[in-house]
């Protein structure tokens, strides 16, 4: 049992990896190889499906319009959530227990109902097709989760070190922004982990609230799948290319992700 | 820790509480205002009263997607929490191993999702596809593009694919947190493996796993892009989740009224049922 243990992370993970490999592989070959043969590798490799993303606006554009709301979204839940979660883990107040999970239930709401009743919203104030909109909308599940991991991140720090600098004198602000946050650093980067996560992989949302100019590169995926036929070997570039942010950043946080949740209280 | 009363505090969470009321008050409100009334157009409202929620717990089709959309999270949450803990015993815990099992695993989790469902559907599909092809080859026949049993099994094994690591990263982060003593005393005492597992590593994974049923629960209730890339609620209704159901009578047919019905309906099923798990899996904790 011992000696066989490596073999079921390597089976896991071989099954994770033959999908994208099968992504990848299509991305490189042509429409022509792609519907008129079943080729376990690319016979005529080829890179005009990466040169028309490159060089299509409408195409880079979108990669370009997600990361913009992406990282909105991400300092604005951050610097809302750091606030929140300092009251949580270190104040009782009235109806605190009550917010806490009040905040939570957010997180369970359904996209698709709120689909429509955002649109009109963000219409009425005249932010429809803005990325602030997408950002703010990614705020209702990401905000919740933001306070949720900063909360439990925050009580594992003795309260004594707020004391000690409230005794030499600092202020509140001043001690949040020069002493806590730099020892909660690690709290901060899974919280923010978090947020790059749900907002780059949501759709409906982001579809909804979007017409040109914030079109996020998921949505023009979806029309290309629609309406020029079936490019499939175009597709497969564009989702291909989706998942090198998210790689770079698993990677700059690998040795945090599995604490960030496990820190957290529920 | 204890905490000290402090009302101030209530100016620290202030922010939160505005973006959050604005994001989620303002729209349930519109929800709610709809799935009391009956409009013909041009913006004529009339008082419907509780007509549409009536309309919607009677009608057989909101009990069809009920139906598959409770078989699919009971489904997934059967499969993905045992194989995540397995997954995860089997890690190894110290070198450099650790790592590249970390960032290879999370990988699916950060994909957006509307290139899952792409991505499984021209993985699957019967003549192109690397897996339809090679279980054509095999003899066996498959198709989820037209039947049902295949698009279920390729929807299932698509979740699983998508969102096991997140209960692996979970209950492995439970596990590095057991201190090595424990280990030893058990050693010590000749437990076996399933000794160790049943009263060391469990319970303590019992906070993790808690977490990870939950949000597996809640997000698999919520799904809708994955599945309507994939099949698209097809063939016929036979994948159609309860969101899939929401989002055609909401935006397809503009039925605002039983849309808003169902939605309502919806958030207090995943609102009770969420409660329940909850309450059910801290009964023991106190």
């Amino acid at each position: 049992m011992k000696r066989l243990g490596w073999l079921i992370p390597t089976l896991y993970i071989l099954f994770l990896m033959l999908p994208i490999y099968w992504l990848v592989s299509m991305s490189f070959k042509t429409t022509n190889e792609i519907l008129g043969s079943f080729t376990l590798f690319p016979q005529e490799f080829t890179l005009d499906n990466y040169k028309t993303i490159f060089t299509d606006s409408t195409w880079y554009m979108g990669y370009v319009n997600s990361l913009a709301y992406v990282t909105l979204n991400t300092v604005i839940s951050v610097c809302v959530a750091l606030p929140a979660a300092y009251a949580f883990s270190r104040y009782r107040f009235l109806g605190d227990k009550h917010l806490f999970f009040w905040l939570l239930t957010n997180r369970m709401a359904p996209a698709a109902v709120f689909a429509l009743p955002f649109f009109q919203l963000y219409s009425a104030f005249g932010l429809f097709d803005t990325h602030l909109a997408v950002a703010l909308a990614h705020t209702l599940f990401n905000i919740p989760l933001a306070v949720w991991i900063l909360e439990g991140f925050m009580s594992g720090v003795p309260k004594q070190l707020d004391e000690t600098a409230y005794v030499d004198g600092y202020s509140f602000p001043k001690f949040f922004i020069k002493i806590f946050i730099p020892t909660i650093a690690a709290g901060v980067g899974v919280a923010a982990f978090f947020c790059f996560m749900f907002s780059w992989v949501e759709l409906l949302l982001a579809k909804t609230l979007t017409a040109v100019a914030a079109k996020p590169i998921a949505a023009t995926m979806t029309k290309t799948a629609s309406s020029s036929g079936y490019e499939l070997g175009l597709l497969a570039a564009a989702g291909a290319l989706t998942i090198i942010p998210g790689a770079i950043v698993i990677y700059f946080v690998r040795n945090y992700i599995a604490k960030g949740f496990a820190l957290g209280r529920v | 820790m204890n905490k000290t009363v402090n009302q101030k505090a209530w100016f620290l969470v202030l922010p939160v509480l505005l973006l959050v009321a604005f994001n989620a008050i303002i729209p349930l409100m519109t929800v709610v205002n709809y799935s009391v009334q009956e409009t013909f157009g041009d913006n004529n409202f009339f008082w419907a009263g509780v007509l549409w929620f009536e309309e919607i717990l009677r009608s057989e089709r909101f009990h069809a997607s009920l139906g598959r959309q409770l078989f699919f999270t009971f489904s997934i949450l059967a499969i993905e929490i045992p194989l995540g803990v397995i997954i995860a015993l089997a890690m190894p815990r110290k070198g450099v191993w650790v790592s590249v099992c970390l960032v290879l695993m999370a990988m699916p989790l950060l994909i957006p999702w509307n290139v899952v469902g792409a991505m499984w559907n021209i993985f699957a599909l019967p003549d192109i596809g690397l897996l339809g092809n090679m279980l054509n080859g095999m003899g066996i026949d498959y198709n989820f593009t037209r039947q049902p049993v295949a698009a279920w099994a390729t929807l299932l094994a698509m979740d699983v694919w998508h969102w096991t690591s997140l209960v692996v990263l979970l209950a492995y982060a439970g596990l590095v947190s057991i201190p090595d003593a424990y280990y030893q005393a058990a050693k010590i005492d000749g437990a076996s493996s399933w000794a160790i597992f049943r009263y060391i590593q469990l319970p303590k994974m019992k906070r993790v796993l808690t977490i990870a049923i939950l949000l597996r629960f809640m997000d698999s209730f919520n799904i809708y892009t994955e599945p309507f890339v994939l099949t698209g609620g097809g063939p016929g209704n036979s994948t159609t989740l309860l969101s899939i159901d929401l989002v055609k009578i909401a935006l397809g047919q503009f039925d605002l009224g039983p849309a808003a019905a169902m939605s309502l309906i919806y958030f207090l099923v995943i609102l009770l049922l969420s409660w329940v798990f909850y309450t059910l899996m801290m009964r023991n904790e106190e």
